[in-house]
């Protein structure tokens, strides 16, 4: 339960940072709700992974339909990834999600360190 | 005690960030790039993306508005002329700023401080700079705001150019800033005046002097001039033969010294090469047809400029309406004003004049610190320009540039190090002479009969074109107008002697002077970078001269009449091959076909067989073209490859005539065999040469001519293919009306129909958005390459609730 509570919130939070701030933003938002929501290293990961892998899978999953893959298809391509636009949809969720993960693991290690 | 994993962990998500925020060599930085929110996908332009808008600007001074139509082409409305160029330039930035920052920094030898520490960018920018072009623009730029007209003009362009990149946010920011991790800097007028040099380059830049001086070190001055030929047999000229040419105004003196110091001289220059030299296949096409040759009985005018294609287009269309004008057409995108296009009077389009404008100047330094150079019996001082080039990733290169009375020291031992003899060349070109080129559009846009266009284009000095006039009160007329220097026989052609003043231009030949044509009896007038003129002009006039599309489009134009705007869509995608009709019938006769095997026999058949249509399917021209290239070589190579380091290849035109007039023409011969070849001999030593490339890419599936060619659009950006549209099912060469080759071609078509309501043609390769992610980046490209056309559409501003407009965008202050 608490788990999805740190996930609905830190995509919540890194949707915000991403109007206001940089990219990296990200970070900080699932560096701040794994400091507010107590749970355990690993579990912290995970929701602040998955928070902002959702996010960034669902916006980029949204924005691709919206262009009807023209541009993800080039970029694909650039990078590259075979020209698959939904590889690069998991490509940009994942390296989101990273970034969120270990951030989210740093706050709930602070977390224990001050309890 | 988990303050340590605490460290680590947060070590592990800061490198992590860092990492990702950093460019990696080509690998841009992958968070900031991928980030849905801000990076690519930002620039993913829903397809039912919605430009309507009202925005605020407070440059303006009152209210625009900009009706978009299906086609993205915007149609601006303004109350005055600076909100006018206040908007284009605001609107030229919102659909093509990187490509228009691009070009300028093309244009300013600076493309290594964003595209990075690569030698071959280095030297691009060393010889752009060497080149003068920042002197150039810099000189255009004072000239241009000495003219309150262009200055107000300019300002507002910029200041609107710039409105929309204070708007710009990462997440906003054209993609290729992202793919390449830069931001936009602050447009400025120096830059619209880099953008014009720029054209001068691509078209007023291209000779052969350096290459040509060390042919002279083995041919003798006739040999060359009959290698060069400078007025083909077949030369079909703009100003039609017979015309009387006035005595000329000024008979220019050829210097006593010419013979022993320059015609004679046999010295070689070494290897010196421009590689940024445009394309020769930058070529055009255009003509009109007076009204008693159409079927409306007005006049109908025609252009297609051929340049290299890419993405985004040079050109952007659009309408441009302000109570002192209303203008459609094509625009430059980093200039104000339409450039090709027609108002509610007149049309008007360009073709380049090929005319040679850049000469070179051997200079004597008196040392190594290029302070001084000998010049009329004495030192004189030079002016030393210290080019700074930041380059990405790598220490700044600064480069010393010695300026002449001729110009630029292109050439000297710290940029050429093959130059023979520790030489220096100094360059003396006409695109250095201050000039304010963009005035012309200003008032050509606004014109409204052959009085006010003759008077737009007497500002235009360079590059050299042919100015196209067509209108509606009946007239049809064309200029070839810049400021052209009077030479003597044979000056400029080869490197000359700079110690003093007596190889120097002159002057130059009188505007009046300048080959012209009004209303001809014919009915009609083209030009397609032919000579303009016969042999009875009275000036010397050297050029990058291309013949065979001219007498393609005259022949098909005196056999026509009771011409429609249709018509002259079929002539613009025409693929007729003029220089294959007259020279398959000598490859016929020398060919001993009894002596070829089968393989041979069935590629000469498809020769034998061919239509002489060019088109994308035909194997006759992939044939053909094969066969003939590999004459030339066998012709000439023997003889080119006693030039070191190399030969310079004569026109292919140039064989043929000769060829024509004597089958024992001097090179046929192979000065290194001890048997005298005969032209059988050439041609089936060509033909065998030819025989395994063809069968080679028959193997491949490449004997169609498209296959062939090829033909691409690129992004502007190269490397980048995914950008580009490939494959392109078209056919055409550059000597053949659809001038379309693997990188050239039509770059804007444009027919307009004279008539009083105007009926007018026009589509480009390309689309009016430059994001790769938007639909309207290609989506013309398929019309372009069928030969079809859209309907242009001069709105008026009445018609703002016509089902056309799809969009409105309304500034404001």
């Amino acid at each position: 339960m608490k788990s999805i509570v740190a996930i609905i919130l830190t995509a919540l939070l890194a949707l915000l940072g991403g109007i206001y701030l940089q990219w990296w933003s990200v970070a900080l938002a699932a560096f701040i709700i794994a400091t507010l929501v107590p749970q355990k290293g690993g579990r912290a990961f995970l929701s602040g992974f998955l928070g902002v892998f959702l996010l960034w899978g669902i916006i980029a999953w949204w924005i691709d339909m919206k262009n009807e893959g023209i541009l993800a298809k080039k970029i694909a391509a650039v990078l590259p990834l075979g020209g698959n636009e939904y590889l690069l949809i998991l490509v940009t969720a994942l390296i989101g999600g990273l970034v969120a993960g270990f951030a989210a693991l740093s706050g709930s290690f602070l977390r224990a360190s001050k309890s | 005690m988990r303050i340590a994993p605490f460290i680590v962990s947060a070590v592990v998500t800061a490198g992590l960030v860092f990492a990702l925020n950093k460019k990696w060599g080509s690998v841009p930085p992958m968070g900031k790039f991928l980030s849905p929110q801000q990076g690519f996908w930002q620039n993913a332009e829903a397809t039912d993306y919605d430009f309507s808008n009202d925005i605020k600007l407070s440059g303006l001074k009152g209210k625009v508005e900009v009706y978009f139509d299906e086609r993205l082409v915007p149609h601006i409305f303004a109350d005055n002329d600076d909100d006018l160029y206040f908007a284009q330039g605001y609107i030229h930035a919102k659909f093509r700023l990187w490509q228009m920052e691009f070009q300028t920094f093309a244009a300013a030898g600076r493309i290594s401080e964003h595209l990075g520490n690569d030698p071959r960018f280095i030297h691009y920018d060393r010889e752009t700079r060497r080149l003068g072009m920042g002197f150039a623009a810099e000189r255009a730029l004072k000239e241009m705001e000495s003219d309150p007209v262009s200055k107000s003009g300019c300002d507002a362009y910029t200041a609107g150019v710039n409105a929309y990149i204070h708007s710009l946010t990462y997440a906003t920011m054209p993609l290729e800033y992202k793919l390449l991790d830069y931001q936009p800097e602050e447009w400025s007028n120096l830059k619209i005046a880099l953008f014009l040099k720029q054209m001068s380059r691509t078209l007023a830049g291209f000779e052969t002097d350096l290459a040509n001086t060390n042919m002279k070190s083995v041919f003798s001055f006739d040999e060359f001039m009959q290698l060069n030929k400078q007025i083909p047999d077949s030369l079909v000229p703009i100003v039609p033969k017979g015309t009387k040419f006035d005595p000329p105004g000024i008979v220019p003196v050829k210097p006593a010294t010419a013979d022993s110091l320059y015609f004679l001289n046999k010295d070689i220059l070494g290897d010196v090469t421009e590689t940024g030299m445009p394309n020769p296949n930058n070529g055009s096409n255009n003509w009109a047809v007076a009204g008693k040759k159409t079927k409306s009985g007005s006049p109908i005018l025609c252009n297609d400029p051929h340049l290299e294609l890419t993405f985004p287009s040079i050109w952007y269309e659009m309408q441009l309406n302000s109570p002192t004008v209303n203008v459609y057409g094509a625009s430059f995108p980093g200039s104000p004003n339409v450039i090709i296009g027609f108002n509610d009077s007149i049309a008007f389009g360009f073709t380049n004049a090929e005319r040679d404008v850049k000469d070179y100047y051997e200079i004597k330094f008196k040392d190594d610190s290029k302070q001084e150079y000998w010049f009329n019996g004495k030192w004189e001082k030079t002016n030393l320009r210290v080019e700074e080039i930041k380059v990405k990733g790598g220490n700044t290169v600064y480069d010393t540039v010695a300026y002449t009375v001729f110009g630029p020291v292109m050439y000297d031992k710290s940029f050429a190090t093959d130059l023979s003899k520790g030489k220096a060349i100094a360059c003396r070109w006409s695109a250095h002479d201050p000039s304010n080129e963009g005035l012309m559009w200003f008032n050509l846009d606004r014109a409204k009969n052959y009085d006010d266009y003759y008077k737009a284009i007497q500002v235009f000095q360079c590059p050299g074109q042919n100015m196209l006039f067509a209108s509606k009160d009946g007239n049809i007329a064309i200029w070839q107008q810049a400021k052209f220097p009077a030479r003597w026989y044979g000056q400029g052609l080869f490197v000359m002697p700079g110690e003093d003043s007596s190889y120097m231009w002159q002057g130059f030949i009188p505007q009046k002077e300048n080959p012209h044509v009004m209303n001809p009896e014919s009915g009609f007038i083209e030009s397609s970078n032919q000579r303009p003129v016969d042999s009875t002009y009275p000036y010397f006039i050297p050029g990058n001269y291309i013949t065979m599309r001219g007498i393609t489009i005259s022949r098909k134009l005196s056999g026509m009449e009771q011409i429609t705007a249709q018509d002259m869509m079929k002539l613009q995608y025409d693929y007729f091959n003029s220089f294959a009709e007259d020279a398959r019938p000598l490859m016929l006769k020398y060919i001993k076909e009894n002596e070829l095997n089968d393989s041979g026999k069935k590629y000469l058949g498809m020769v034998k067989n061919w239509d002489l249509e060019a088109g994308p399917n035909s194997t006759g021209q992939t044939v053909f073209t094969t066969w003939w290239d590999s004459l030339m070589v066998v012709v000439y190579q023997d003889e080119l490859d006693r030039v070191k380091p190399a030969g310079l290849m004569p026109e292919s035109l140039t064989l043929l005539e000769a060829l024509l007039k004597d089958s024992a023409y001097q090179y046929v011969d192979n000065i290194n065999t001890p048997k005298k070849e005969t032209l059988y001999d050439d041609m089936a030593e060509a033909f065998n040469k030819a025989l395994p490339v063809l069968e080679q890419e028959d193997k491949e599936g490449k004997l169609e001519w498209t296959k062939h060619e090829d033909p691409t659009i690129y992004h502007l950006l190269k490397t980048i293919t995914a950008f580009a549209r490939q494959h392109i099912p078209v056919g055409g060469d550059g000597n053949i009306i659809n001038a379309t080759t693997h990188t050239h071609g039509p770059s804007w078509r444009m027919i307009v129909q004279l008539t009083s309501n105007t009926e007018a043609y026009g589509v480009f390769p390309g689309g009016e958005s430059g994001n790769p992610g938007s639909r309207f980046y290609d989506n013309f490209v398929e019309k372009w390459a069928h030969g079809e056309y859209y309907k242009l559409w001069m709105m008026k501003r009445s018609e703002a609730n016509d089902t056309r407009v799809q969009w409105t965008l309304n500034l404001s202050n």
